[in-house]
């Protein structure tokens, strides 16, 4: 799905690296009694999860005690879209520990019209009775479908629904979309 | 992917996508509730003109793991016994909204023809001696994650032996063991190989493979010996002497069990006819360092068809244009 346009850079790569740690401050604290407890942060395949992967790492750096684990979470089998966009083999789920009793942070790069948390709740319930579902993204573009929204937010960013917009560790990317 | 007929069709990025998606299959087979959403509005009508215990089930229990409705045609017990025609009843069951039908049949070409009669999706469940695609797709399955290989089996040499002639799983077994870079030699008397090999100097168009017909030349270097079962119930000319003599020559004996590679595979695709192809006990083959994959052919069989019939409608089959 690549656009022939330019793509502009709205959050240069330093800036994601900041978005990231401060989403990791308040994760603890809010989440899990401080990290005193356990918690999963699980990034929804793929493009969540190196974002829950830096969460993870910036989370050990900054309390050394926190009781964090990483997974991640193909949803493909569970959209309610799935004719009408190509599911591509993304990473195979993986799930750290039990989910029973724990805290679970959904981690996502870009959040658009909620489906696929919608379908990433869905998939989460069959591993365990979390304790708690919260969700953190590195962008939220709006236009939302569902009463969804996040618990953590890199940056928010008014976009129009023809754009595309992709989040890396380069940076987070806005190219002008047209309907070839 | 509209249909599966033949993996003629599909090139080796298609092939190592449905892989791949079988890994994640895996994963949902090995949760405490082995179910997913994603097909709950399909049916799925297995549509079985042949006998068949393994494919059929195999199929059925894919779809119910990824929470379809499925329904289960059997020409025994059918309006076939009065007389209804194949078009008739295939557009019976359409007119009752089958999504995908899961076909056998012993006439080469006839899943095509299906394609043709309605809208549903067809997969191919072994046309005659044509294609058997999920047997090779499972196949391919079984050997490459068992050695720990992903998508790519260069390098390894594979002994297909037996009834080549009349078998579908060898071209679509040699098709996907083909495409991931296997090399594989086919092993018979020449009456059991394809018309097109008997009396060619060289192998026929469209079998990437050599030919062999002494098995002792090979037996000690092969990574995988792949038996076929001796097809007796399609064998109205005396292909072979005896089934003790095919045994002696092409079947696994204690002597030929002796000379195969430490790691090396054993694979089938079943139903086995114990003292014909196989003339040893399975349960000894561990200790002489040598794997049994058979009953791991039939376990992944599920998560392979799982993957089939969710590439038919997951891989942006009705895809509309944006993200």
């Amino acid at each position: 799905m690549e656009s022939n346009n330019e793509a502009a850079c709205v959050l240069p790569a330093d800036q994601v690296r900041r978005a990231i740690k401060r989403i990791a401050h308040e994760i603890l604290e809010n989440v899990a009694g401080g990290g005193r407890e356990p918690f999963v942060v699980m990034g929804l395949a793929r493009g969540g999860v190196w974002i829950a992967e830096a969460l993870r790492d910036e989370l050990r750096n900054i309390d050394g005690d926190a009781r964090v684990e990483c997974g991640s979470l193909d949803v493909s089998m569970y959209r309610d879209d799935l004719a009408l966009r190509p599911t591509l083999p993304a990473s195979v789920s993986h799930v750290p520990c039990s989910l029973d009793g724990v805290e679970v942070v959904l981690v996502d790069d870009v959040l658009y019209t909620g489906r696929t948390v919608r379908a990433a709740l869905d998939a989460l319930i069959e591993y365990g009775r979390p304790k708690a579902v919260r969700l953190a993204v590195l962008v939220d573009r709006g236009h939302r479908e569902l009463p969804i929204r996040p618990d953590f937010v890199g940056k928010n960013l008014p976009t129009s629904a023809l754009d595309q917009v992709s989040a890396t560790p380069e940076g987070v990317f806005v190219s002008a979309g047209s309907r070839a | 992917m509209r249909h599966l007929i033949s993996l003629d069709d599909l090139d080796a990025a298609d092939i190592a996508g449905l892989l791949s998606t079988a890994d994640h299959m895996v994963e949902v087979l090995g949760r405490p509730q082995p179910k997913v959403p994603a097909l709950r509005t399909k049916t799925v009508c297995s549509l079985f003109f042949e006998d068949s215990t393994r494919t059929r089930l195999s199929f059925e229990t894919a779809a119910k793991r990824l929470s379809a409705e499925t329904l289960t045609f059997t020409a025994s017990s059918s309006s076939v016994n009065k007389g209804e025609s194949l078009r008739d009843t295939v557009d019976t069951l359409a007119a009752m909204g089958v999504d995908v039908f899961v076909v056998r049949h012993k006439t080469a070409g006839l899943p095509l023809s299906i394609t043709r009669w309605c809208d549903a999706r067809v997969v191919n469940a072994g046309d005659g001696a044509h294609q058997h695609p999920t047997q090779g797709l499972l196949d391919a399955f079984t050997l490459s994650r068992s050695l720990g290989r992903g998508n790519d089996l260069s390098g390894i040499r594979v002994a297909m032996v037996g009834d080549i002639r009349h078998s579908r799983v060898a071209r679509s077994t040699v098709r996907a063991l083909h495409v991931l870079g296997a090399s594989v030699t086919l092993v018979a008397p020449a009456s059991l190989l394809p018309a097109a090999f008997v009396g060619a100097p060289t192998v026929p168009a469209g079998w990437p493979v050599e030919v062999s017909h002494n098995l002792d030349d090979l037996i000690g270097d092969i990574d995988v010996l792949y038996l076929l079962r001796m097809q007796r119930e399609r064998m109205d000319n005396a292909f072979i002497s005896s089934p003790g003599e095919y045994s002696a020559h092409f079947g696994l004996t204690e002597a030929r069990l002796a000379r195969m590679k430490k790691g090396s595979v054993l694979m089938h695709p079943g139903p086995m006819n114990h003292g014909i192809e196989v003339a040893v006990d399975l349960d000894t083959l561990a200790d002489r360092g040598v794997t049994n994959l058979i009953t791991r052919q039939v376990t992944n069989g599920i998560a392979v068809r799982m993957s089939v019939l969710f590439t038919l409608f997951g891989a942006g089959s009705e895809a509309i244009d944006g993200q």
